[in-house]
């Protein structure tokens, strides 16, 4: 890391992607930050109007609402997925043909479109034709996701793990296959017990994948979309709309410009603040780690 | 095992209580083991049950679906196979959906190839602040770029073409595959580098020759995420759409007719959508395990 060369016609390499990206991230980002100040009539007419889309965004007690739901969501799913996920990690094998079997199976969720993640669900826990939905109620439980908003949650929070928790584990498992053998084998020459190989072995050597992936975890679930919106469509009521789907509605199906352009740069802000303090934590463990090789 | 032949009768109790110790110690991998190949399995039919009854539903014909609920199909049908295959509307949302995917997957690593070398290998005015740059449209949600695309790619004329797709993909592609690339590189000793300079490769030459036979297998992963993330996005894809390149996606959830939803042909696309998958995932493998990681293990 220490050892690259100075060299500013770097900048030549970089530079076609620069403006693909600027293409497809500045200039339409630009549009927001454009609309966010003013206020549209029409082509010809508008308005600044200062911060007060701002205010009234972060004065919107639905879209505060939204956003304790959204917090709320993502910090429930990081707290099943993760152990989840380093659990199955351990679990899976390392060698022979079971190994890659697992390994495609524990994959495949993650390579469905996510509107076809909900539609699976749909079909799964809907109460006629539903497997889930079906044996919930032969069991005695009233099960019904458009009535109960603790069912929709409940499912919806299954939904993700079943979705997402393949990605923390096989993070887990490729950090797992980096430990040399000759670690677990020391472990069982001082007769370690299975807890302290998991703690004193095995855990130092995730910690940073488990940054990646919570990092990863944490942006996609505060952005999660098709899959609510397809199996609950955000309902019953608004206890499942979180912050994309309030956004798509404010700014496709209402037209609200303005509010919707403040509202999004808001969200994206959010993400921006917690994501940074994610990665200063990486960079500082990847310098934690070159003083340990230094020492 | 030379032990002391025991004389005292608690010598023989304190003998006895450590080899039976022994013997469970030795006993416990076993049964260990099977725990953990039960625990495997509940999982993995955790994640197996949903996709078997959308399998199952595949198979079956509507009326069946919304007869009596049935554990697999009684009459087995490939009606909607058949459906989808006949129907252009319905296949042509798959080949608009590869389409767009492999247009993404092309332009993102052309791109991304020397730009990842860049950050790998040289240091230059702003590198730290334009990687963190990169990493935020990582981070921004699709829903905030919904309105200006649709504006954007409207006022440029390439509104429902599957370039707009590719390059609206593009947003979050190409940092997630600058990302991986900058780690496979990273592991490349730079020595390699200098000493094909030295022997008088230029810079292109050296590039395509010697840099990417070498980062194969990362470049391998950095496609299949590319594939991955461009498949399963949906928002963009099709609000930038409206029938000329319209993704699979979009098209079942316009299966809505006059009786209903046709939970059948609903089933069977969702299907055909997860096959892509297993294929790609399938070829990588190997290397999977290193990929997930972004080339950092």
């Amino acid at each position: 890391m220490n050892n690259k060369i100075y060299n500013n016609r770097a900048w030549w390499l970089i530079l076609p992607m620069l403006l693909l990206v600027a293409f497809s991230a500045i200039i339409p980002l630009m549009t927001v930050v454009n609309y966010s100040v003013q206020d549209v009539f029409d082509a010809n007419t508008r308005f600044f109007t200062g911060t007060e889309w701002f205010q009234a965004t972060l004065n919107d007690p639905g879209l505060q609402a939204a956003l304790v739901r959204q917090f709320a969501f993502s910090l429930t799913v990081l707290a099943i997925e993760v152990p989840l996920g380093i659990g199955i990690a351990l679990l899976m094998p390392k060698k022979g043909w079971q190994a890659s079997a697992i390994l495609i199976l524990v994959t495949m969720p993650l390579l469905i479109p996510w509107n076809v993640v909900g539609s699976i669900w749909q079909i799964f826990t809907r109460g006629d034709i539903g497997l889930m939905g079906w044996g919930l109620r032969e069991l005695g439980y009233g099960y019904n996701i458009t009535r109960s908003a603790v069912d929709a949650w409940g499912t919806i929070i299954l939904m993700d793990v079943w979705h997402w928790t393949p990605l923390i584990a096989l993070l887990c498992y490729s950090g797992l296959r980096s430990i040399p053998d000759a670690y677990y084998q020391a472990a069982r020459i001082d007769r370690a017990s299975r807890w302290a190989v998991f703690r004193y072995i095995q855990l130092p050597k995730l910690t940073n994948v488990l940054v990646i992936g919570i990092l990863l975890r944490f942006m996609h679930s505060f952005m999660i979309y098709a899959e609510p919106f397809v199996l609950t469509g955000g309902g019953p009521g608004n206890s499942t709309t979180f912050l994309s789907q309030s956004l798509t509605t404010m700014a496709i199906g209402q037209q609200d410009l303005g509010p919707s352009a403040a509202f999004s740069l808001i969200y994206f802000l959010i993400i921006l603040l917690v994501c940074w303090v994610f990665y200063t934590a990486i960079m500082n463990l990847q310098k934690d780690k070159q003083q340990d090789k230094g020492a | 095992m030379n032990q002391a032949i025991p004389t005292t009768p608690e010598a023989v109790r304190k003998q006895a209580a450590a080899t039976d110790a022994r013997r469970r110690r030795q006993a416990r991998p076993v049964s260990r083991q099977w725990r953990r190949r039960g625990l495997m399995t509940v999982y993995i039919v955790f994640v197996l049950l949903p996709v078997y009854w959308l399998l199952n539903m595949s198979f079956q014909s509507n009326s069946e679906i919304l007869g009596a609920l049935t554990l697999w199909p009684q009459d087995f049908t490939l009606e909607h196979y058949a459906k989808i295959f006949s129907d252009s509307n319905w296949y042509m949302g798959y080949v608009n959906s590869i389409a767009y995917v492999l247009m993404n997957m092309l332009i993102s690593l052309a791109v991304a190839l020397p730009a990842a070398y860049a950050f790998s290998r040289y240091r230059f005015i702003g590198d730290k602040h334009l990687f963190f740059w990169l990493l935020t449209n990582l981070m921004a949600p699709p829903a905030v770029f919904l309105l200006p695309y649709f504006q954007l790619y409207y006022t440029v004329g390439l509104f429902d073409t599957h370039v707009a797709v590719a390059l609206a993909h593009c947003l979050f592609n190409i940092p997630l595959a600058i990302w991986i690339l900058e780690g496979f590189m990273s592991s490349v000793p730079k020595e390699i580098d200098e000493t094909a300079f030295i022997d008088g490769y230029s810079f292109p030459r050296f590039f395509v020759k010697i840099f990417i036979p070498m980062i194969s297998s990362g470049i391998g992963v950095t496609l299949f995420f590319l594939f991955m993330f461009s498949w399963v996005e949906l928002l963009l894809a099709s609000t930038l759409t409206s029938t000329g390149a319209q993704p699979i996606g979009s098209v079942m959830t316009q299966t809505k007719g006059a009786s209903g939803i046709d939970w059948g042909a609903l089933s069977a696309a969702g299907v055909l959508t997860i096959l892509p998958g297993i294929v790609v995932v399938y070829f990588v493998r190997n290397h999977i395990a290193k990929g997930f990681a972004l080339g950092r293990t």
